[in-house]
C-alpha cells in the first residue's frame, strides 16, 4: 500500500510534464515522418536533386551546350559492359569508346551527364512551380466555394467540372502551341514582348508553367472545398462567428490551418504528374527550347536511336524515375504523418 | 405504416424513374461540356498565328484566297464555328443522289427502309485541310480503332495485375508479399510511360530481342505498349483494392459470415470482394481518361499509327478540322466514361441515390 501511494504522485507529475511540452500537430507529424525510412530517403533524394540543380555549373564537368563532334555518340567502357548490345569499335562494332564522358555523349557530341545535371533544373522548377500555382489558385477557389456554399458553390463547382472534362493533355498541347506561336517572334509587343522575353530567358519554361498551372488546380480546389464544407460546421467555427469574427479571419485563421494537411499531401503527390507532363511536352517538342536540356527531350532524342545507343535514353529515364519515385515516397510518408486516418486509402 | 405497405414494384419503378432522370440530367450536362470544349478549342485554334496553308515557301495570294474560300476559312470565325457544329450535330436525310465526297463524309449512315435509297446521315467532321485526299472521318476509321485497342489492352493489363495484387496483399496483410507488392505499387506510380517505354524497349527489344522494339499489327507488338501504358494504373488499382478490402474485412457482416462457418474463400469471394470493388469502379472514369490520353505518349514512343501521332502533327500543321475532331472525340469518350462510372457506382451500391 505504502509503495503505491508513493508512486502515484510521481506518475501524475510525469504525465503532466509530458502534456505541458505541448506537442503541436506539426511536431507530431514530423515525429511520425522521421520514423518513416522511405519518406526520408525520398526527401534526401529530392534534397540532393535541389543541390544538383542549384550548383549545376559547379557539378557538371562541362557546359551543356559544348559539342565535341569528333566524339559524337562516344561511350565509356563501363557503359558498354552494362549494355551488351553495344559493341565497341575495337571489337568490330560501331561504338566509339571514350572515357572522356562519364555516361557517354549524345548524337551531337554533348556530355550526357552534364545535360542530366542541368536537366534537373527544369524538372524541379516545374515540380515546385506547378505545385505552387495549383495551390495558389486551387486553395482560395475551394475555400471560397466551400465557405460561401449555396448557389455560388454550385456555380463554382460546375466550372471545375467543366475544366475537368477537358482532356488535360490535349488541352495543354493546344495551349503550348498557342503560347509559342503567338508570343514568340518578332511581332510581339508590350506584355506579349515581356512574356516572350521571360520565356526566352527561362529556356521556354514560363509557358510550361502557365499551361500546367491552368490545367492542374482543379483537384486541389475540389479537395479544399470538400474539407472546408466539413470544417465549416464545426463548433469552434460557430464559436468564432458568435464572437463576431469576420469571414476572412474565420477562413484564414480557423479553417485554413485545419485543412492544410490534406492539401499539402495532395500537392506533393501530384508533383510527379507535373514532372511527367513537362517530360512529355519536351518529348514531343513543345516543351523547353533546345539546347536547354530537359530529361523529356533527352529521352526523346535517345529513343530515336534506342537500337544503337540505348544508354542515351535509359540514363535520363532513370533520372526522371528517381525524382518521381522520391516525390511519391515523400508524399506517401507525408500522408501517413499528417493524417494517419488516410493511411492506405486512395 | 404507409411506408411499409408500399409494394416492392413501386419502389422499383421509383428507382428506375430516378435513374432515368439522373441519366437525362447528366446527359444534358455532357452536352454543355462538349459545347464548351468545342468552343474553347475552336477559338484557341483560330487565335494561333499561321494557318493550314502557310507553307514554308508560301502560296501565291490568289491560290491562298481560293483555298480559303473553298474551305470556308474566309468567313468570320463565328460563322465558321456555327457551320462546323451544324455539320456535326444536325443529321441529314439524303436520297439516292447522295455521293460521298471530301466535304460530305458522314460517320454514321443509317439506311432507311422506305423511299428512294434514303438514308439518315450524321456527324460530318469535314475534310482534312492538310492531307488533301482524306477526311477527318476516314482518319477516325483508320486510326481510332488502333488507339481504342491499345487503350483496352492497357486497361486489361491494369486490372489483371492490379486487382489480384491488391487482393492478395490485403489478405496476407503485413507479410513479405504485402510489403513487396505495395513496394511495386509505389514503383509503378513513379514510372510514367515515358520512362517505362524506353527501358522496356532496351531490355526486351534491344538486349533480349524477344519483342519487337516498335510498330503495330501483331500481338507481340502490342505487349510492350500496353504494359508500358497499363503498369502505372495497375499500381493505383492494387493500392486501392488493398485499402478497400482491408476496410471491408473489418465489417460486421464479414464477421457474421465467418461465424456462420463459411470458408474463408467464400467469405472473400462472395461477401467482401463485391463491396471492395466500389472504390475501384469509381476510379475507372479517371483511369479511362488517363489511359486514353496516355495512348498518346505510348503511340509516339512506339511508333503506333493511332490518333496520337495525328493529333500532334495536326496541331503543328494547323490542320483545324483534324484537331477539332480529335479533341471532340476524346472529350466524348471521357465524358461517357464518367457517366458510365456514375451509373455502375449506383448500381453496385443500392444505398447511393441518384441526385
Amino acid at each position: 500500500m505504502a509503495t503505491t501511494t508513493q508512486q502515484a504522485p510521481t506518475n501524475v507529475v510525469q504525465i503532466h510534464k509530458a502534456q505541458s511540452k505541448g506537442e503541436s500537430l506539426w511536431y507530431d507529424a514530423w515525429k511520425r515522418l522521421r520514423r518513416n525510412r522511405f519518406a526520408l530517403i525520398g526527401a534526401v533524394i529530392i534534397l540532393l536533386n535541389v543541390i544538383m540543380a542549384v550548383f549545376a555549373p559547379q557539378i557538371a564537368p562541362q557546359d551543356f551546350r559544348k559539342q565535341d563532334l569528333l566524339l559524337n555518340n562516344a561511350t565509356p567502357r563501363w557503359v558498354l559492359n552494362i549494355f551488351p548490345s553495344m559493341v565497341a569499335s575495337d571489337e568490330g562494332g560501331y561504338v566509339t569508346v571514350s572515357n572522356k564522358f562519364i555516361l557517354g555523349a549524345d548524337n551531337l557530341g554533348r556530355d550526357l551527364f552534364s545535360r542530366i545535371v542541368y536537366g534537373s533544373r527544369v524538372s524541379l522548377l516545374v515540380a515546385f512551380v506547378g505545385a505552387t500555382v495549383s495551390v495558389l489558385i486551387g486553395v482560395p477557389f475551394g475555400l471560397l466555394s466551400g465557405y460561401l456554399g449555396g448557389r455560388v458553390d454550385n456555380g463554382m463547382m460546375r466550372f471545375v467540372d467543366l475544366m475537368y472534362a477537358f482532356p488535360a493533355l490535349l488541352f495543354i498541347i493546344l495551349l503550348m502551341s498557342f503560347f509559342r506561336a503567338s508570343f514568340v517572334g518578332q511581332n510581339a509587343t508590350g506584355i506579349t514582348k515581356t512574356l516572350s522575353d521571360i520565356d526566352a530567358a527561362s529556356g521556354g519554361m514560363i509557358f510550361i508553367f502557365i499551361g500546367i498551372g491552368l490545367t492542374s488546380w482543379m483537384r486541389i480546389a475540389r479537395l479544399t472545398r470538400g474539407q472546408t464544407l466539413a470544417t465549416r460546421e464545426a463548433e469552434y467555427i460557430t464559436a468564432a462567428r458568435s464572437m463576431g469574427t469576420t469571414t476572412p479571419t474565420i477562413i484564414y485563421q480557423h479553417i485554413l490551418p485545419n485543412i492544410l494537411g490534406p492539401i499539402i499531401v495532395t500537392a506533393t503527390l501530384t508533383i510527379p504528374v507535373y514532372i511527367s507532363f513537362e517530360a512529355f511536352l519536351s518529348f514531343i517538342g513543345l516543351g523547353v527550347n533546345p539546347p536547354t536540356p530537359s530529361w523529356g527531350a533527352m529521352i526523346s532524342e535517345g529513343a530515336a536511336n534506342i537500337r544503337s545507343f540505348p544508354n542515351q535514353a535509359v540514363f535520363p529515364a532513370l533520372a526522371l524515375f528517381l525524382v518521381m519515385f522520391a516525390f511519391n515516397f515523400l508524399g506517401d510518408g507525408l500522408r501517413d504523418a499528417l493524417d494517419p486516418r488516410m493511411r492506405g486509402v486512395d | 405504416m404507409e411506408g411499409v405497405s408500399v409494394p416492392l414494384h413501386n419502389c422499383l419503378i421509383r428507382k428506375i424513374d430516378q435513374m432515368l432522370a439522373f441519366v437525362l440530367r447528366r446527359s444534358m450536362w455532357m452536352l454543355v461540356v462538349l459545347f464548351a470544349v468545342s468552343i474553347v478549342t475552336f477559338f484557341l485554334l483560330r487565335a494561333v498565328p499561321g494557318g493550314p496553308f502557310n507553307t514554308e515557301r508560301g502560296l501565291p495570294p490568289g491560290v491562298l484566297e481560293n483555298l480559303e474560300a473553298k474551305y470556308g476559312l474566309d468567313d468570320p470565325p463565328l460563322i465558321q464555328y456555327v457551320n462546323y457544329i451544324v455539320d456535326i450535330t444536325i443529321p441529314r436525310l439524303t436520297d439516292g443522289s447522295f455521293r460521298r465526297s471530301f466535304s460530305e463524309d458522314y460517320l454514321i449512315n443509317i439506311d432507311l427502309p422506305f423511299g428512294d435509297e434514303r438514308a439518315l446521315r450524321w456527324m460530318n467532321f469535314g475534310p482534312s485541310l492538310r492531307q488533301r485526299s482524306r477526311t477527318v472521318n476516314s482518319i477516325f476509321q483508320d486510326n481510332l480503332p488502333i488507339s481504342i485497342e491499345l487503350g483496352f489492352a492497357a486497361l486489361a493489363v491494369a486490372l489483371a495485375i492490379g486487382i489480384p495484387l491488391g487482393v492478395i496483399a490485403a489478405l496476407k496483410r503485413n507479410s513479405w508479399f504485402d510489403y513487396s507488392s505495395m513496394g511495386v505499387a509505389i514503383l509503378g506510380v513513379s514510372v510514367p510511360t515515358i520512362v517505362l517505354a524506353p527501358i522496356l524497349q532496351w531490355i526486351f527489344g534491344v538486349e533480349l530481342k524477344i519483342l519487337p522494339v516498335s510498330g503495330w499489327g501483331s500481338p507481340e507488338q502490342a505487349i510492350m505498349p500496353s504494359f508500358a501504358l497499363g503498369f502505372a494504373q495497375s499500381a493505383l488499382i492494387a493500392r486501392l483494392t488493398r485499402a478497400s478490402l482491408l476496410q471491408i474485412m473489418h465489417e460486421d457482416y464479414i464477421r457474421t459470415a465467418r461465424a456462420k462457418g463459411l470458408s474463408e474463400r467464400v467469405v472473400v469471394a462472395k461477401h467482401a470482394l463485391k463491396n471492395a470493388m466500389i472504390p475501384v469502379v469509381t476510379i475507372l472514369g479517371p483511369l479511362a481518361a488517363a489511359l486514353l490520353t496516355g495512348t498518346f505518349v505510348t503511340e509516339v514512343i512506339f511508333g503506333i499509327p493511332g490518333m496520337g501521332k495525328f493529333f500532334v502533327q495536326s496541331i503543328t500543321n494547323r490542320d483545324y478540322t483534324v484537331v477539332m475532331g480529335t479533341v471532340l472525340m476524346y472529350a466524348v469518350f471521357l465524358v461517357l466514361a464518367n457517366l458510365l462510372v456514375d451509373i455502375t457506382y449506383a448500381w453496385i451500391d443500392p444505398r447511393i441515390r441518384y441526385d
